[in-house]
């Protein structure tokens, strides 16, 4: 059963090891960066496979066009760096050169979320999931913890098409003990209840559990969902979860305008039950320690918690 | 020197290419015959001689790939790869019209024979660089031909390939600058000056050889030439916009605007006209 364990891991050595495994599998994986290779951990491959590893330097866009060329040639290419540069800066080539002909890229971004810490706003990227998810062909997925990461990897290099992957920086704590079957689509129901759903998406999701064991406390058996594949999301399991819970809560590492919050009260707009979406409020973030960040920002399981309490109450 | 027949079954072909240039833009009502125009020459010279590729098998694995990064000019293109054999040549006049398949900019999962889909200017460099890295990790012999427009490479995505072309000494990467001197708001040298080009490319690491666009003899030595080279290429391809069409020659009006009827049916009588006068 899935649960916050103590063990740390960071999901960015969940891809490259996922990365290396691979890249021994299937010779046509090829690996890109552009000059953050340390620190989104691609380097480690580029040790490994110095012929298919690609450090494009501080060149975001061309290193998109070229991930996409290599594609068209058969690759599967990864390419990465961090989130804001990725999705922000590449918006456009990601749009005309990788989505609109679907071609075979998979965009790991890493560093994404207010818990990049001291870097500060400009370096928090908070709008990659709406940016990516309105796109045609995309698919974003926002993994929990390094055994999902290592599972989602070889998934999507095995799936024609495009993908978005984004991970944060900080080390998570595992959930996932064990390796899953990983469905992309389908959201995990991570413990049963019937108050209240809290659906949750990357290292959110230990929040989530976290809240569960706080209200279970008090009584109150709420439905932990963890939703990693935010586009295609999980319809069935939101629109099931609505009608036995009657209240959705959302959390997310990313504005609440356009991401999990958006994608979930789309899903359920034509049967809707009271929701609400915790994440950042349409605003940059700022410098500060990861963690006191995440409680300024009201991204923890103390706030999804209170939160769901005055729902519950407002359920009557 | 080469043989007379063949520069003369060029210049035939190039013709063709304008003309249905002309009929595709004037039926869709919308379109850019100018940079289209400009570049019948060299697209005859590519797919008529210089590239190896399969109409049967557009997907052949060790075909040379064209991106033309000026996407705009795809009426060339379309024309191009119709009288090759991709797809029948009456398409053409289904350029731009709604449920078929010859997008106003080329669309590769649409397109057979379209190595790759572009439109927004500044990208297509990039995308040829990861061809051409392919190849080299392939082991594959294909060499990528990208066609650029000159107003494109004020994009920095150009300049940010042109490094890394050099950087990776791809000696199978050829781009064809279509130095028409005109971008839609003005000359070139009014609104963002590129000169001087040589030599800036030169300072990137490219070998560059200048030629007049127009002239099949100039185009083919310069290919020849490139194919040689153990660095990137940038052939400057001096050309002149609206070209066989007098009254779009060296003009902004026809960079995205199609001819009204009376222009059509002029347009067409010179190059009909050009024709016969070829054929002798």
């Amino acid at each position: 059963m899935a649960k916050v364990t103590k063990k740390m891991r960071n999901l960015r050595d969940g891809y490259s090891s996922a990365l290396i495994k691979l890249g021994h599998e299937n010779e046509n994986i090829v690996v890109l960066d552009a000059d953050l290779a340390l620190s989104t951990k691609t380097k480690r491959f580029g040790t490994v496979f110095p012929e298919r590893f690609f450090d494009c330097g501080i060149a975001e866009a061309n290193m998109m066009g070229i991930a996409a060329g290599l594609a068209t040639c058969g690759k599967i290419a990864f390419a990465s760096t961090f989130a804001v540069f990725a999705t922000g800066r590449c918006y456009d080539q990601i749009r005309q050169s990788i989505a609109y002909p679907e071609l075979n890229v998979k965009i790991v971004a890493t560093h994404a979320g207010i818990s990049v810490g001291g870097d500060g706003a400009s370096h928090q990227m908070l709008e990659d999931i709406a940016l990516m998810r309105v796109l045609p062909n995309m698919r974003v997925i926002a993994p929990a913890d390094a055994t999902e990461m290592e599972d989602v990897i070889p998934i999507i290099a095995d799936m024609p098409g495009p993908f978005y992957v984004r991970i944060g920086r900080a080390d998570a704590p595992i959930i996932f003990e064990r390796h899953t079957k990983f469905k992309i689509g389908k959201a995990k129901m991570l413990r049963r209840g019937n108050d209240i759903t809290i659906v949750a998406t990357g290292t959110m999701t230990a929040e989530a559990l976290r809240a569960y064991d706080l209200l279970k406390k008090e009584g109150i058996k709420a439905r932990i969902l963890h939703m990693p594949t935010i586009k295609p999301v999980d319809k069935a399991a939101l629109k099931k979860a609505a009608k036995e819970t009657g209240a959705i809560i959302t959390c997310e590492e990313h504005s609440v305008i356009g991401g999990l919050g958006g994608a979930v009260a789309q899903a359920i707009s034509n049967e809707p039950v009271p929701m609400e979406r915790i994440g950042i409020h349409d605003v940059f973030g700022e410098s500060g320690g990861a963690w006191e960040l995440m409680e300024k920002y009201g991204l923890t399981a103390k706030n999804i918690a209170k939160v769901a309490k005055k729902m519950i109450k407002k359920k009557g | 020197m080469h043989d007379k027949s063949l520069i003369k079954d060029l210049q035939r072909k190039a013709l063709k290419i304008r003309k249905h240039v002309i009929e595709s833009v004037y039926r869709a009502g919308s379109g850019h015959p100018g940079g289209s125009l400009s570049i019948a020459d060299i697209m005859a010279c590519l797919y008529f001689h210089e590239m190896r590729h399969n109409p049967k098998n557009p997907q052949w694995e060790d075909r040379d790939r064209l991106v033309l990064s000026k996407g705009h000019a795809c009426p060339a293109l379309y024309a191009a790869l119709a009288m090759a054999g991709y797809f029948d040549e009456e398409e053409l006049k289904n350029l731009r019209k709604t449920g078929h398949f010859l997008q106003g900019h080329p669309c590769m999962k649409k397109v057979p024979g379209v190595d790759m889909s572009t439109g927004s200017l500044g990208q297509g460099l990039s995308v040829g660089i990861g061809m051409a890295l392919a190849g080299k990790l392939d082991g594959k012999d294909y060499r990528v031909f990208v066609i650029l427009g000159d107003g494109e490479i004020e994009e920095g995505q150009i300049w940010e390939a042109a490094a890394s072309a050099s950087h990776h000494c791809l000696d199978n990467i050829i781009a064809i600058l279509d130095r028409n001197s005109l971008q839609i708001d003005g000359p070139t040298e009014e609104i963002l000056s590129l000169e001087p080009l040589p030599w800036r490319w030169r300072s990137f690491g490219w070998d560059v050889i200048e030629i007049d666009g127009h002239d099949m003899e100039e185009i083919l030595d310069a290919l020849h030439e490139a194919d040689k080279n153990k660095r990137p290429t940038l052939i400057i391809a001096y050309t002149i916009k609206g070209k066989g069409v007098s009254f779009m020659e060296g003009t902004l009006s026809f960079h995205g605007k199609p001819p009204s009827k009376e222009q059509y049916i002029k347009a067409m009588s010179e190059l009909e006209q050009a024709e016969e006068e070829l054929n002798g």
